[in-house]
C-alpha cells in the first residue's frame, strides 16, 4: 500500500476519523438510550425538546427497575432458565459428541444425520405442537416448560464431535494402553483437550437462551414467570412518566450479555466463524 | 468378539439417549404432529377434532392470511439482508488493518451482538418514539404508519445484525493470505482492483454462508414485532411466525399447523438455494 502518494500519517489519521465515525453511527442508538433512561422522562421530552444527551438525571432510575418493573424476579428466572440449558446442552452434547467421535455403534452415520436434521427444525416451526405438548405436561408457568426442549443441541454436539476428532489417534492408543475405559478417556483426555471448543459452545448457549423471546412468551401468561426479555415487552406500552424505568431495565437485560462478550470474546468468534471461513 | 460389538452398542446409544429423546420430544414428534394437525380441524375447545385431509393445506397455503404473512416476511428479509452484509462488508473492511487501537473498534462494532432481539426494540422505540424520537420521521420510519412500519421494524434488525456480520466478515478476511493480496500489489492491482478481483471473490463463501443465516433469522422474525408494533398497525407487520404465534388457539390450531409446516418449507427451500448456490461459487473461486 506505500505505492500511494499520501504520507503513512496522513492515511493513518484519515483511517482513524473514518472508524471513529463509523464507530459513533453504531454506538448512537445505545448512546441515546442511555440518554433516555437517565433523563426525567417528562423534562426530556416536553421542557427542552429532545437534547441528545441527559437532562435532570435521575440515578436512581435502575434501583427503581429493581423494585416497580420486578426486575429482579424476571432476573432470577432468566439467570435459573439460562443456568438450566446451558449445563443441559453442555452435558448432552459432549456425550452424544463422545459416541459419535470414539465409539462404534450401529446405524452411527444415520444417527449423526438425524441428530443434524434437528438444525432444519427451529422452535419457530415446531412452536404450535410444542406449546400443546407442554399444556398436556401441565408444564406452562415452570422451569420444566422453559428448559426441557432445549436440552440438547446439534450445534453443541456438532462443534464439540469436531474438536474430538482432533484428539490425536497416539493419544487414544496410549490410553487404552493404560487399561483406560470410556469414562476415564473422556474425563481425563478428550474434555481437557477440547476444553476451547466446548467454551466458544457455552458461550454461543448462553448468547441464545438468555435471549430467547418466542418460547417463554408462548409457554408462560403468568407474570412471575416473565424472563427478562419478556418483560421488555412492557416498555412500549409503557406512560410516558415511566419510560426511563423500562429503557433502564433494557440496559441492565444487555449488562450480562455485554460482560461477557467483553471476557470470552475469543470464544465467540470462535463459535460463530465455525464452519463460515474456510481454512 | 461378540460381546465387545454389544458393549460399544450399549455405550453408544447409552451415550446419546440423553440429547436423542430431546430431540424426538421435543424436534420429529412435533414435526409429524404439526403435519397432522394440519390434516385436522379442532372443535373449539380442541376436545374433538375432525379429518379435513389435504384441502387445509392447500386452502390455507393458497389463502391470503398465508400469503400475506410470506409476503411481510420477505420484505423483512430484503430490507435486512443485502444492506446488512453490505455494512457488514464496510466495517469489516475497515476495521481490518494494522493500527494502534483498532480492537477497541473492533470490540465497538462487534458489541450489537450483545443486544437481544427484545433489548433492541427497546432500544429503537426509544429512537422511533412517534413524534420525538430522534429517527422518527414521517416519510421513512414511522411506526403509526401501516404503509412504513415495516422500514421501521427492518432498521432493528439491520442494526441488531451488525456484530455478527461484522465478526464473521472480519473473520473471512482475515483468512485471505497476506501473500496473495501481496502478489496482486506487485501486479499492479489498485486497492479497489485488489478487492474485487483478490478479496471478494475469496470471501464470497462467507458471505453466502452469512447470507444464509441472515435470512434464516429474517424469516423467524417475532420478538421485534411484538415488542415494536404488536402487529400493527393494521396487521401491516404481521410475519409469518407472529401468524403462527397467533393461532396456538384450538380454533385456528389446523390452519397454525399448516403455516408451520409452511414456514419448515420455506426456511428449507432457501437455505438448501443458499447453499447449493454456495458449493456452485466454490467451485468458481478454486
Amino acid at each position: 500500500m506505500q505505492t500511494d502518494a499520501a504520507p503513512g500519517w496522513v492515511r493513518n489519521v484519515a483511517w482513524y476519523v473514518l472508524l471513529t465515525g463509523l464507530a459513533a453511527a453504531v454506538l448512537f442508538p445505545i448512546w441515546m438510550t442511555i440518554v433516555r433512561a437517565l433523563s426525567n422522562p417528562i423534562t426530556w421530552s416536553f421542557d427542552r425538546g429532545q437534547p441528545p444527551y441527559p437532562v435532570d438525571i435521575e440515578w436512581d432510575v435502575f434501583g427503581r427497575a429493581f423494585d416497580e418493573a420486578s426486575f429482579g424476579r424476571q432476573l432470577a428466572v432468566s439467570a435459573t432458565v439460562t443456568l438450566i440449558i446451558v449445563i443441559g446442552q453442555m452435558v448432552t452434547s459432549v456425550l452424544a459428541a463422545y459416541a459419535f467421535a470414539f465409539v462404534d455403534f450401529p446405524f452411527k452415520r444415520t444417527m449423526f444425520a438425524v441428530t443434524m436434521a434437528t438444525l432444519m427444525l427451529p422452535i419457530e416451526v415446531t412452536l404450535v405442537a410444542n406449546s400443546r405438548t407442554i399444556r398436556e405436561l401441565d408444564w406452562t408457568n415452570s422451569f420444566e416448560g422453559l428448559t426441557v426442549p432445549f436440552l440438547a443441541s446439534a450445534l453443541g454436539i456438532f462443534l464439540v464431535r469436531q474438536g474430538f476428532l482432533a484428539v490425536p489417534r497416539d493419544l487414544r492408543d496410549a490410553a487404552a494402553l493404560d487399561g483406560y475405559g470410556h469414562l476415564r478417556f473422556l474425563w481425563r483426555v478428550a474434555i481437557p483437550i477440547t476444553r476451547p471448543v466446548i467454551a466458544a459452545f457455552v458461550v454461543l448457549s448462553f448468547l441464545a437462551a438468555w435471549n430467547s423471546y418466542l418460547w417463554p412468551r408462548a409457554i408462560t401468561d403468568d407474570s412471575d414467570w416473565n424472563t427478562i426479555q419478556i418483560g421488555l415487552r412492557a416498555v412500549a406500552n409503557s406512560t410516558a412518566d415511566q419510560l426511563n424505568v423500562g429503557v433502564a431495565a433494557a440496559l441492565l437485560a444487555a449488562l450480562p450479555v455485554l460482560i461477557v462478550l467483553v471476557l470470552f470474546q475469543r470464544h465467540i468468534v470462535r463459535g460463530l466463524t465455525a464452519g463460515a471461513v474456510k481454512g | 468378539m461378540r460381546s465387545r460389538r454389544v458393549r460399544n452398542a450399549l455405550a453408544g446409544y447409552g451415550l446419546l439417549a440423553p440429547a436423542l429423546f430431546v430431540f424426538a420430544a421435543f424436534s420429529f414428534y412435533p414435526l409429524w404432529r404439526v403435519i397432522w394437525l394440519g390434516l385436522h380441524e379442532q372443535n373449539r375447545t380442541g376436545t374433538n377434532q375432525r379429518w379435513v385431509g389435504v384441502n387445509q393445506y392447500t386452502d390455507v397455503l393458497t389463502g391470503e392470511e398465508f400469503r400475506g404473512g410470506l409476503w411481510i416476511t420477505a420484505q423483512f428479509v430484503l430490507l435486512t439482508v443485502p444492506i446488512g452484509v453490505v455494512i457488514g462488508i464496510l466495517l469489516a473492511v475497515a476495521a481490518n488493518r494494522r493500527l494502534r487501537g483498532i480492537k477497541v473498534f473492533q470490540v465497538i462494532f462487534s458489541s450489537t451482538i450483545a443486544s437481544s432481539t427484545a433489548v433492541t426494540a427497546v432500544i429503537f422505540f426509544v429512537l422511533l418514539e412517534p413524534s420525538i424520537g430522534y429517527l422518527s420521521d414521517p416519510w421513512i420510519f414511522d411506526l403509526l404508519d401501516p404503509d412504513r412500519a415495516i422500514f421501521a421494524v427492518a432498521l432493528t434488525g439491520v442494526w441488531q445484525n451488525l456484530g455478527l456480520t461484522f465478526i464473521i466478515t472480519l473473520a473471512g478476511l482475515q483468512a485471505v493470505p497476506d501473500d496473495i493480496l501481496e502478489a496482486a500489489r506487485l501486479d499492479g492491482f489498485g486497492p479497489i482492483r485488489s478487492f474485487a478481483r483478490v478479496t471478494l471473490p475469496m470471501i464470497t463463501p462467507t458471505l453466502l454462508f452469512l447470507s444464509v443465516a441472515l435470512t434464516v433469522f429474517g424469516l423467524q422474525a417475532f420478538a421485534q414485532i411484538d415488542v415494536l408494533t404488536g402487529g400493527g398497525p393494521a396487521g401491516a407487520t404481521e410475519t409469518l411466525v407472529f401468524k403462527i404465534f397467533n393461532s396456538q388457539e384450538p380454533r385456528q390450531l389446523g390452519e397454525g399447523s399448516v403455516m408451520s409446516v409452511g414456514l419448515f418449507l420455506v426456511t428449507g427451500t432457501v437455505a438448501t438455494l443458499q447453499f447449493w448456490l454456495l458449493e456452485r461459487r466454490v467451485h468458481y473461486a478454486n
